[in-house]
């Protein structure tokens, strides 16, 4: 028990904190605090994402007629090149590990600050010459036209920026290993006392799962792209077959690890999407240990299914069947996932607040995404799949409207912790029916035009698919503008919304026991170590009108009903 | 080499959007196969749409249940006035975690094995197969049938089961039959196999669906399905070629091989050459084992004759290397010839019904005077051996 005026001191809006504490760009451009960190990680991921998102909106505006000649076919390669380029490596590998984990993390142990906290920084700088080499790609070189998986020889014969951008996502590369090592051991070492494996929120098992992946697959992506240079430099034939070298020995050097590059991608959206249906639901996550355990099985199966992207390549028919075989064991941790959360919502109280309406969404699109993984792991269904729409589609159901869509929840959850605010509900909800309608609009047609026999990559195409590649492009411009209005919601809150207390969501993990926004220390009182799906361990506090630890709270003035917070 | 007599033909494509465009006809049911593909015009098309249609319905129930499920969930249990009320319930239930874990499992694993299934006999040729050549390049296709006659399209007869030996002369590309449900990649360095039994006749779309540079997008041309033998021979605009591949192997053989490689049985420094192509139970090596002679294996032996050595002549390989100095299409041409070696009544005879072929033909395009007008028809055939003699 504290007294009121302490109470208020921990958990009303501070005057200082991380934000303000020091000001000036050099207190953000050298700061070691993992929380302004975070925020600029989000800041440029989320710039990644409006760059590529805009190119996706050209891509689509081109596609609307079957020939159309807005753009020529070398603009619309380098278009989608770009596109895809910048989306996987500068923005959904990044996103939720490097902008929310290291925002939350820390704060998740009790923790003041990551284990490395240069090595912290020294990633972002990365990310930052990364994305650079990237876009130098466009503006030194003459563009990028190989397609994100830049597969050889193609990449080796083309003239365009092949080596600023094998730069970029190699230096991206270490970038994403140096988050990974540096959450390994925090969460290794620098758990809160009591705070046992089993009392970490799911998030984190999610991300100690996705940094095993970074840290293991991610030096393969070097190795690989390095290898890529000095044959296209120096023909030292490896990869070329004028040299003697074989091409499909890049795609599984590049699968193995851009496949568990895939669960780096989603294993950190499905923690997010554990702790928001848990706490919006204010029920104890069910299955903790079935989920937890589902993290690392889909991290170590991850490494073993990479030829499922080769199967129409010429690799060995047993190769093959082999690879099929291994890739249906993923689905299983994947649905028990699902079902975990089903059985998290029943008898909850459930909140149609805007990060559960991303995490409801994030359920139905990924159900989507992961069924149609079924029509392509199985065989002979994938050989007529294979590098058409159908595989488009399917891979955007589980990256868009599996990760971004965590992310936005993710975002809005945690948004009022960042910046000590609140949001507009109703605009952030009108956000996601925009982004979750647009979404399945842009994408759903897809599946149908793949099998039909549309293929991926195509500048143009069969007049019979035009009716479809319209609805698409509709759609897409519908998910842009639910982005877009998520993104204005999310500014005009950080700025002028109502200030909200420490934990306005009812939330029991431990980061929602520092003030919000945190002070640069995280807590200005030693954090009590918490069941992080222990809700009734937190208490309504009318001062403050948020919740706080019943510990903290004065006993006599615990309501016995649980109101929500007016954030007035 | 680059065929330069296909050049003319780079733009192709273009007139024959009119043509191979066929509007789905298909159901407009989505809970039809034929909802969500093309006719199914290959022997294993009904079986790739059975395992999708299955896939389908089985996605759907699961699906159904987990929306509905959740649906009903956020009605049933939506926070009410405001006010936090979760009600007692477990958070744990291993019986039930169990079951849920496994049940899919069964699921998966029939899907796994249909699907497999199907795969075997996509990737399978049957013994009595029509081997067609295939070449892929940037941004065009080229179609060399058995008896060496050369199309742009892709021509079958129905029910006439096919190989197709496919070799890129530059990057990957990969050959898509949406009505055959068939898909392989073309791999430079090395030939790759597709195994088509065409059921129905018609036109198809072919697409190259490797990204393969600019004009990826218009590598698309066109595979007619024709009803006999006679009306492909007859109905189709063949690319007048200036000579048999496997005379071009022979010229080859004659002044690069011929000193050490008999074609008269007998050994020489090198393996005789006439009793090789798809020896029954394989080559064997100095290590004992036994390697199929096979397209894959001759290039490997021509560019790099010490990876594998036949038993007798080893331990070390006495060939040089003709990596470099053989082109891909040069190397093709000596796999005709040694495939001629191994049958040559059956290439002589093709020999025989082309001319006759030829001869009778009706369409004044392929008049023998017409290709005479066109003297650099004959420049490729000339050109390989010219160049063999200089070195």
């Amino acid at each position: 028990m504290a007294t009121a005026a302490r109470r208020k001191e921990l958990f009303s809006y501070p005057k200082t904190n991380y934000l303000n504490h020091t000001k000036g760009f050099a207190s953000w451009a050298f700061t070691l605090d993992h929380k302004r960190i975070g925020i600029m990680y989000l800041i440029g991921v989320t710039s990644a994402l409006f760059l590529a998102g805009i190119f996706a909106l050209v891509l689509r505006t081109h596609l609307w007629t079957s020939d159309s000649g807005m753009l020529t076919d070398a603009q619309y390669n380098q278009m989608f090149t770009l596109h895809g380029a910048i989306m996987v490596f500068a923005f959904i590998i990044p996103s939720i590990p490097a902008a929310l984990g290291n925002f939350v993390l820390p704060m998740m142990l009790g923790a003041k600050d990551v284990a490395f906290p240069r090595l912290n920084l020294a990633s972002f700088y990365l990310w930052i010459i990364g994305t650079s080499c990237l876009l130098g790609a466009i503006l030194l070189g003459k563009g990028l036209d190989t397609g994100w998986t830049f597969y050889t020889p193609y990449s080796i014969e083309t003239d365009t920026g092949v080596i600023y951008a094998t730069l970029g996502a190699f230096v991206l590369g270490f970038s994403s290993i140096f988050t990974g090592l540096n959450f390994l051991v925090t969460i290794n070492t620098m758990r809160a006392p009591g705070q046992t494996w089993f009392k970490l929120p799911l998030f984190l098992w999610s991300l100690y799962a996705t940094s095993i992946i970074q840290v293991l697959a991610t030096p393969v992506l070097g190795i690989t792209l390095l290898m890529l240079i000095a044959e296209k430099t120096m023909h030292i034939g490896i990869f070329d077959p004028k040299y003697g070298g074989d091409p499909v020995l890049f795609q599984h050097f590049f699968w193995f690890y851009s496949h568990p590059a895939v669960y780096i991608m989603i294993l950190p959206a499905m923690g997010v999407i554990s702790d928001l249906i848990s706490v919006y639901s204010q029920k104890k996550i069910f299955g903790y240990s079935f989920i937890a355990f589902s993290s690392v099985a889909i991290a170590l199966l991850g490494f073993l299914v990479w030829g499922h992207h080769m199967f129409t390549s010429g690799q060995s028919i047993v190769v093959t069947i082999i690879f099929s075989a291994i890739t249906f064991t993923v689905a299983i941790p994947s649905a028990v996932k699902v079902f975990n959360w089903l059985a998290t919502m029943y008898k909850g109280s459930i909140s149609l607040a805007t990060p559960m309406c991303y995490a409801l969404s994030f359920i139905f699109l990924f159900g989507i995404g992961g069924l149609t993984g079924l029509f392509l792991g199985a065989l002979s269904t994938d050989i007529h799949l294979h590098d058409t729409y159908f595989v488009v589609a399917h891979f955007h159901f589980v990256m868009v409207g599996g990760t971004l869509t965590a992310l936005l929840g993710g975002v809005f959850h945690w948004w009022p912790k960042m910046f000590g605010r609140m949001y507009n509900d109703n605009m952030g909800r009108l956000g996601c029916l925009l982004v979750f309608s647009g979404f399945n609009l842009t994408f759903f047609p897809q599946f149908v035009m793949g099998a039909r026999g549309m293929p991926r990559r195509y500048a143009s195409y069969d007049p019979e698919f035009e009716v479809f590649h319209q609805w698409s492009t509709i759609g897409a411009f519908i998910l842009g503008l639910g982005i877009l209005i998520s993104a204005v919601t999310l500014i005009y809150a950080a700025l002028y919304g109502p200030k909200c207390g420490s934990n306005p969501f009812k939330a029991a993990s431990m980061e929602w026991q520092s003030s919000s926004p945190p002070d640069f220390h995280n807590f200005i009182h030693k954090p009590l170590m918490n069941d992080p799906y222990n809700f009734d361990s937190q208490v309504y506090d009318a001062d403050l009108d948020t919740y706080i630890h019943r510990e903290f709270a004065d006993p006599g003035s615990i309501p016995e009903k649980s109101p929500q917070p007016q954030h007035s | 080499m680059n065929p330069n007599f296909l050049l003319p033909l780079a733009k192709f494509n273009d007139h024959l959007n009119a043509e191979y465009v066929q509007e789905h006809s298909g159901s407009d049911l989505f809970w039809e196969s034929s909802y969500w593909f093309p006719e199914q015009a290959s022997a294993f098309a009904e079986k790739v749409d059975f395992l999708y249609m299955a896939i389908f319905w089985i996605s759907t129930v699961f699906f159904a249940l987990i929306v509905g499920v959740m649906v009903y969930f956020i009605i049933k249990y939506r926070r009410k006035n405001g006010v936090i009320a979760p009600q007692p319930s477990t958070s744990h239930n291993t019986a039930i975690e169990i079951l849920w874990s496994v049940l899919p499992s069964i699921i998966l694993v029939w899907m796994f094995y249909y699907g497999a299934e199907g795969f075997f006999d996509m990737r399978v040729a049957t013994d009595d197969a029509e081997e067609i050549q295939v070449t892929a390049r940037k941004w065009n296709w080229q179609f060399t049938y058995p008896n060496g006659d050369v199309s742009d399209e892709l021509h079958l007869v129905r029910n006439v089961p096919v190989k197709l030996v496919m070799r890129s002369d530059d990057v990957l590309h990969s050959l898509f039959v949406s009505a055959f449900r068939q898909k392989v990649d073309i791999v430079p360095g090395r030939y790759t196999y597709a195994y088509i039994v065409p059921t129905e006749e018609g036109k198809f779309r072919l697409a190259c669906t490797e990204y393969c540079g600019d004009e990826h997008s218009r590598m698309r041309t066109l595979c007619q399905v024709h009803k006999t033998e006679a009306e492909r021979k007859s109905s189709t605009e063949w690319i007048r070629t200036p000579g048999k591949p496997w005379l071009t192997g022979e010229r080859l053989y004659k002044i690069n091989c011929s000193g050490c490689h008999k074609v008269d049985g007998t050994a020489a420094t090198g393996p005789a050459l006439n009793l090789i192509w798809d020896k029954q139970g394989g080559e064997i090596l100095v290590d004992g084992s036994a390697v199929p002679v096979d397209r894959n294996y001759i290039r490997e032996s021509i560019l790099y004759p010490n990876a594998k050595i036949v038993q007798g002549y080893g331990p070390v390989s006495q060939m040089n290397s003709f990596d470099g100095k053989f082109s891909d299409q040069q190397i093709d041409d000596i796999i005709w010839y040694l495939r001629f070696l191994k049958d040559p009544a059956k290439f002589e005879n093709f020999d025989a019904t082309t001319e006759g072929a030829a001869e009778s033909g009706e369409d004044g395009d392929t008049a023998p005077a017409d290709a005479e007008a066109e003297p650099a028809l004959e420049v490729p055939a000339a050109e390989p051996a010219a160049t063999e003699e200089e070195h």
